[in-house]
């Protein structure tokens, strides 16, 4: 028998091994989402293999009642559904946790652990006697662990009811089914062991105002709020859900009630360098047009971003990253984009980044994507990730400004041609590097070529040094204006002053946040600036020299916002220290705890 | 520079068209193409076209790729937006522009290394998509801007200036375009300005998109005798199997036609194509028909022109999409959100 695990009420990992193609994805994440609905912070995690069916997936969640929700890298109560990994997984299970297997086969006797409390039950068993066809039994051995945890958990009954309600509103057939085999499982346990554990769920009053839901929703939710009318892509793992979701949002939100006429247009390419041309041509005719990729689908962009910068033409691209180089691990997260991302394209070009750290601030920065792009007539790309992307996240509601109107930037209409003597494309009229631009078919006086050849500031082709040179250093003066319009960074600071300072971007924000709070109850003080847009912003440069060391928290191998902010701001490279976390899975506080710890056992022993 | 402003001098005597305008309205700067090339004369038989056809230049958008024939749209209608994109992705952007504006006209320049060789692919999908938009390729076999390498589009056994001999077989746009379910496929040959001009106005007034490719003869690279793409060659195996008329929606029918020779396709403007058989044996409603025919005289070094081969009435990309018919660049924003009560019921689909 285990020795006795301390309370771990509404404060545990509870961890779902699977195989993948069984149908585990909708029964863990009613598991996850009866917990949100008992007031509970709770955040949900999905690690699965680039596979259709067959490989193992894990699907994690977090309970934390403080709402910490990065990966506490423990695991509290594991659910061993996939017997070839079963080993590993009940390797993983922390001292004094819980491990429930599927007792219908025989348990090698090795693959025990004195320290945890093993719990069998005979899940495959009592739905071959309950259910018929082979395909329902097995998706309902699922429905039946759901069952088991409700009771083990304690997790409310008629919470869970409700849930297996909505999800099957369609398709109602399927209700009776599922609820049976919840009530297998759970007077399985309710009879067997004694419930609930000390590990359990208890209702509190923390979730309301909250929603969950992933980034790749949330990006496409915003850019429906943004305007856009036309998404063209190809799909790639894992920023799919973005056209999806917009695809989806679209069909409800934005269909004429009378006619039925869509008033958007989605766009399949054959690969992602027609998915960003067909971008191009829609801003080139000022509507806003975005598109969704991942690393492999940036790579083939190049040469088109640089085209867009030099010709000066808005695009909004989503990277939603994924392990590199090349393939990769196509479901497995990173954040090794950056620099790809920021000088994307040969010959001197720059492009405008955005940073989202949660789902909240995807649809935010959606928005203030599509605004940046107009506003600079240039590409502009969000760097969210695969961990952002498709994991739920509790986030607080989203809300909307009725008075928000897009700024669509310096664009000429026709009356404004018209009383004009001449109009040239690239000329700087305001002082702030921003040309005026006009759309094909306004008006005769509008007309211009766009070209990716060598341009003067007429917009007409040049080959001439100087000519040449005006145009380019202009186009360094809009990327100083880019700096005052950008997203400022967040900065966090200690309650008692810190001579050291955190600085990251993006999903490494809940990690490190907690690591912060962790750090302050050993008397550890750090600073911490979550930056959120490249080009960086003077905030950005003044919090790195109010500080001794700067710690660099990014997910990927070769230090790349290190690099950036090396190449880019005044501060010495031997003060910045990494890091990094890069092998896949979302980040865990404590890679970030253990080195500002080792950092401060060093200093003192200097 | 190589775009060399036209002195504009308008003639009292010149003629006007429906809008008013000149055909010096439709011209665009100096080309800076060799004497002689092929191309130039596309350009002319584009100008002549749009002019005749009254549409206002600037609701014309002009787009390619890059090569000689890419640097083209700087020839014509100075006074409609032009798109010089990346080699071979002409398509996309015309992809995205008749997506966010319907209602312009798009015409695509484009070469046979610009669309049969590194935007094979996109060309494919403009095709497959039937995207509506002229999209003329000036074909001429070799690569002129580098110095005269073979193209994909080169025949078998022609010999290079250089010396080299070709032994890949060449890629034919227009059999190509037939397969890949095509609407309007089309070919012809610089130097035929009375096929060319009624192919074009045809092309523009297609709903979907139209092909056109064109013999272009590179005199400096691929005009001489060892050349299937050369003036000589060309004049000597020009075949042509049909001959298109256009005629506007406003204008009677006015030349007599017997049934069975001239077959009248009407357009989706009310414009209608008077399609008469130059060759008894041509079937021109038979897509497979078709490319057998042009694949059979490609055999015998002769190629095929005239319009090989429409059909009106399949749906483009819109229909297929289901696109409001108001250009999406033109929908209003308070039309394209859904505001802040549609955003709260929203939230509550995520708890």
């Amino acid at each position: 028998m285990a020795k006795s695990a301390k309370s771990r009420v509404n404060d545990f990992v509870l961890k779902l091994a699977n195989v993948n193609g069984t149908g585990s994805a909708s029964a863990n994440s009613l598991l996850m989402k009866a917990i949100f609905r008992m007031g509970v912070p709770v955040t949900g995690k999905n690690f699965f293999p680039s596979n259709i069916q067959g490989l193992p997936t894990w699907y994690e969640v977090r309970v934390s009642k403080d709402g910490y929700l990065a990966r506490s890298g423990a695991v509290d109560v594991m659910v061993a559904m996939n017997a070839r990994t079963y080993e590993q997984d009940m390797r993983e299970v922390s001292a004094g946790g819980t491990l429930i297997y599927d007792s219908t086969w025989p348990r090698d006797r090795l693959l025990s652990r004195a320290d945890i409390r093993i719990i069998g039950i005979p899940l495959a068993r009592m739905c071959n006697e309950h259910f018929a066809k082979a395909r329902t039994r097995i998706l309902m051995k699922n429905m039946a662990y759901v069952g088991a945890l409700t009771a083990l958990l304690d997790i409310d009954r008629t919470v869970i009811d409700e849930l297996v309600r909505e999800m099957f509103a369609s398709k109602a057939s399927l209700i009776d089914a599922n609820m049976q085999a919840i009530d297998l499982g759970m007077s399985y346990a309710l009879e067997n062991f004694e419930c609930p554990l000390e590990t359990r769920i208890k209702a509190m009053n923390r979730t309301s105002g909250h929603i969950m839901i992933d980034g790749n929703t949330a990006a496409a939710l915003g850019c429906v709020y943004a305007g856009a009318t036309i998404g063209a892509w190809y799909p790639i793992t894992p920023s799919t859900s973005v056209m999806d979701a917009f695809k989806a949002f679209c069909e409800r939100l934005r269909k004429d009630p009378d006619t039925g006429e869509r008033n958007y247009c989605v766009v399949q390419a054959e690969d992602e360098l027609a998915a960003i041309g067909i971008v191009l041509g829609a801003t080139w005719n000022g509507a806003r047009a975005f598109t969704p990729t991942s690393g492999p689908g940036l790579s083939l962009m190049n040469e088109f971003l640089g085209f867009a910068y030099f010709a000066e033409l808005p695009a909004v691209v989503f990277d939603i990253q994924r392990v590199g180089p090349s393939t990769g691990m196509p479901t497995r997260t990173q954040q090794a984009d950056i620099l790809a991302a920021a000088h994307a394209s040969h010959g001197d070009t720059r492009h405008v980044l955005l940073f989202p750290a949660d789902p909240g601030e995807c649809f935010e920065l959606s928005v203030a994507a599509f605004d940046l792009a107009d506003r600079l007539q240039t590409p502009v790309l969000v760097l969210s990730d695969l961990d952002i992307g498709m994991n739920d996240w509790m986030c607080k509601d989203f809300q909307w400004d009725p008075a928000y109107r897009p700024d669509y930037g310096k664009v000429l209409d026709a009356s404004t041609l018209e009383d004009m003597p001449a109009y040239h494309r690239y000329v700087d009229r305001d002082g702030d590097g921003i040309p005026y631009r006009t759309l094909p078919g306004v008006h005769p006086r509008g007309a211009y070529f766009v070209r990716g050849s060598g341009h003067d500031q007429y917009g007409s082709y040049t080959e001439d040094a100087v000519e040449y040179q005006q145009v380019v250093d202009r186009l360094l003066k809009k990327w100083e204006t880019a700096k005052r319009l950008v997203p400022e960074p967040i900065v966090r600071r200690a309650r008692k002053p810190a001579k050291w300072g955190i600085v990251s971007v993006g999903s490494c924000d809940p990690a490190i946040n907690e690591a912060i709070d962790r750090l302050a109850r050993d008397g550890i003080q750090v600073n911490y600036c979550r930056i959120r847009a490249f080009p960086f912003t003077k905030k950005v440069q003044r919090f790195l020299e109010q500080h001794e060391r700067i710690f660099v928290v990014e997910q990927n191998r070769d230090a790349q916002l290190k690099s950036l902010l090396a190449l880019e701001l005044d501060y010495p490279k031997r003060q910045m220290h990494s890091i990094l976390s890069y092998g896949g899975l979302p980040m865990d506080c404590r890679c970030v705890i253990d080195a500002v710890r080792a950092a401060t056992a060093q200093e003192a022993a200097a | 520079m190589t775009s060399i402003a036209k002195p504009k001098i308008v003639h009292e005597g010149l003629r006007r068209n429906a809008l008013g305008l000149t055909i010096r309205d439709y011209e665009g700067g100096m080309s800076t193409l060799c004497a002689g090339c092929g191309h130039d004369s596309v350009t002319t038989a584009i100008i002549q076209a749009v002019f005749e056809l009254s549409i206002p230049p600037h609701r014309v958008a002009k787009m390619s790729g890059i090569g000689c024939s890419s640097k083209t749209p700087a020839y014509f209608l100075g006074s409609s937006h032009g798109f010089n994109a990346v080699h071979g992705r002409m398509p996309s952007i015309a992809t995205g522009a008749s997506a966010a504006n319907r209602e312009l006209h798009l015409i695509g320049v484009s070469g046979d290394g610009d669309s049969l060789s590194i935007g094979l692919g996109q060309f494919a999908h403009a095709v497959r998509r039937n995207l509506d938009m002229l999209y003329i390729i000036e074909n001429n076999g070799v690569y002129g801007l580098t110095k005269g390498q073979f193209s994909a589009s080169a025949d078998i056994g022609t010999r290079a200036k250089r010396g080299e001999v070709n032994r890949q077989p060449p890629i034919d746009a227009v059999q190509l375009a037939m397969a890949l379910g095509g609407t309007f496929v089309a070919r012809s040959f610089s130097g035929d300005k009375e096929q060319l001009v009624p192919l074009i106005k045809a092309g523009i007034r297609h709903r979907g998109f139209a092909l056109l490719d064109v013999l272009s003869p590179c005199v400096t690279f691929n005009d001489h005798e060892a050349s299937t793409k050369s003036y000589a060659y060309a004049r000597e195996h020009f075949h042509p199997v049909v001959h298109a008329d256009f005629v506007p929606p406003t204008e009677e029918i006015t030349v007599a036609y017997n049934r069975g020779e001239v077959m009248p396709v009407e357009l989706h403007d009310g414009s209608r194509l008077l399609l008469r058989k130059v060759s008894d044996s041509y079937n021109m409603h038979n897509r497979g028909a078709a490319i057998d025919y042009v694949r059979a005289h490609q055999r015998e070094g002769e190629f095929v022109t005239g319009l090989l081969y429409v059909h009106e009435g399949e749906p483009d990309l819109h229909a297929v999409n289901g696109t409001t018919s108001v250009p999406l660049n033109a929908v209003e924003y308070d039309k394209l959100c859904p505001g802040a009560a549609a955003l709260a019921a929203t939230n509550q689909r995520f708890r």
